[in-house]
């Protein structure tokens, strides 16, 4: 099959894509990589009556270190920039070595950072991060701007809190904290394959080596990011030890998640995965972090 | 129909102006439109790898993008890699290395492997693997395809 007929728009600022996305409402969907909606558009899933091609607008790609520490990434930045770029891997580690499992470099190629986010797949690693690290996101309309965390920005199944003639304009990546450590990690038939259970974890250890905080993030075990927070709970305060950290993986598997059945895994294996995916993470976070296990 | 729009685009050093339909996938421009069937077309979601082009030096799935998104832009496909006199060092040692069988997968690996190899003109095993795992074969095994970009990596060394 091919895309059926479209309006096609090449807008060369933000303001005027805003104003065609104001214009059209829900009958324009926005053409970022296309690495998610032209398949759906080959196969006819998706039919919009208009495209609003966002790849003209040299105001939306950039990387920039933040005056707090952090990185800006602006919305249209290829995933490719991000994966090579000195200020991610310098200032966002946990970017940096998730960039990698995402799809293939023909597909960071043309797929962007704020793209991904907007699509929100379910099985996507980028949102999931976003929420470990907390980030930021930057939502312009036409009446102005706000500001919304990753936590509050991935509403569920494809669905954010953007607004139809709004734009995800910006990521802010925050600085890395002190005594922090990172892992992601993700199980795929095939290198390069949609995950079957992806995990993102930042920590970070207190003065007397003990679990200060855990943020620890699934994708492909829900709507989208799911967080672990009895697993969380179950770490701060703790010295993360191999027993601590299981302990951590079983609250993860029995009470954070509640994946399902699909062709490609069970509910059953998605769990031991969560399982085993988050003592690994959390092993080389607590590691990164500085914990060294004397026992 | 949509409006038709007014298409201007390199392909392989030659500049091409065509009126085309917004739909139109930059895969069935250039096979429909130029006639450079070279460019493959496989699944048309992005996994198979054998609509992979370079598309300003950048390896590109051509079935991802509307012909119209390449206006102003620079294509390269497997056509102009190399002819049947002078290959491409790649396409040479491709042949070397038994690395085609049907060929139907082999465009795709090219125009990977070009610009990897420029980025990487020294890959490990480990390296090439990886950088291949966007491209279906389905007749060689891969094993050759490893080995003939171990030996184009040898060759264009030198």
């Amino acid at each position: 099959m091919k895309p059926p007929p479209f309006k096609y728009y090449a807008p060369t600022t933000t303001d005027e894509a805003l104003a065609l996305l104001a214009q059209y409402g829900y009958d324009a969907k926005v053409l970022a990589g296309g690495q998610s909606l032209i398949p759906t558009m080959n196969f006819r899933l998706a039919q919009p009556s208009v495209l609003v091609d966002l790849n003209h607008i040299p105001e939306l790609f950039y990387i920039e270190p933040d005056k707090n520490g952090g990185v800006l990434v602006g919305a249209m930045t290829r995933e490719s920039q991000v994966e090579h770029a000195s200020l991610i891997a310098e200032r966002a580690p946990l970017v940096h070595e998730t960039m990698p499992h995402i799809a293939h470099p023909q597909i960071r190629n043309r797929g962007t950072f704020g793209g991904c986010m907007a699509h929100a797949d379910p099985a996507a690693e980028l949102p999931a991060v976003s929420v470990a690290l907390d980030a930021r996101f930057r939502i312009r309309g036409q009446t102005g701007e706000r500001w919304v965390p990753a936590d509050e920005f991935f509403i569920g199944f494809f669905t954010t809190a953007l607004q139809p003639d709004e734009l995800l304009v910006e990521v802010a990546l925050p600085p890395t904290p002190q005594r922090c450590g990172w892992s992601f990690q993700e199980v795929s038939r095939r290198h390069g394959d949609y995950a079957l259970v992806g995990i993102a974890a930042l920590v970070t250890l207190d003065d007397h080596d003990r679990c200060n905080q855990a943020r620890i993030v699934f994708l492909s075990v829900g709507d989208g990011p799911v967080e672990a927070h009895q697993a969380a709970k179950v770490l701060r305060g703790q010295s993360p030890t191999p027993e601590a950290i299981s302990a951590a993986a079983e609250a993860a598997a029995g009470a954070d998640v509640d994946p399902s059945s699909d062709i490609h895994a069970t509910a059953d294996y998605r769990r031991h995965l969560v399982k085993v995916l988050t003592r690994r993470a959390l092993g080389q976070a607590f590691g990164r972090a500085g914990f060294k296990n004397d026992e | 129909m949509s409006d038709l729009f007014n298409l201007t685009v390199t392909v392989n050093g030659t500049r091409y102006e065509r009126a085309i339909e917004p739909r139109l996938l930059l895969s069935d421009f250039l096979r429909h439109e130029l006639g450079l069937t070279g460019t493959h077309v496989g699944c048309e979601h992005g996994v198979c790898g054998t609509c992979t082009i370079m598309f300003d030096g950048q390896a590109v799935r051509s079935c991802l993008m509307f012909a119209v998104q390449a206006d102003g832009h620079d294509i390269l496909t497997v056509e102009g890699l190399g002819t049947v006199e002078e290959l491409h060092p790649l396409q040479d040692a491709f042949r070397d290395a038994h690395a085609l069988q049907c060929a139907f997968c082999t465009p795709g690996f090219l125009m990977t492997l070009v610009p990897f190899l420029e980025q990487n003109p020294n890959p490990t095993e480990e390296e090439i693997r990886e950088a291949i795992a966007g491209n279906l074969c389905r007749c060689t095994g891969y094993q050759n395809i490893v080995e003939a970009v171990k030996l184009a990596a040898q060759r264009m060394a030198t």
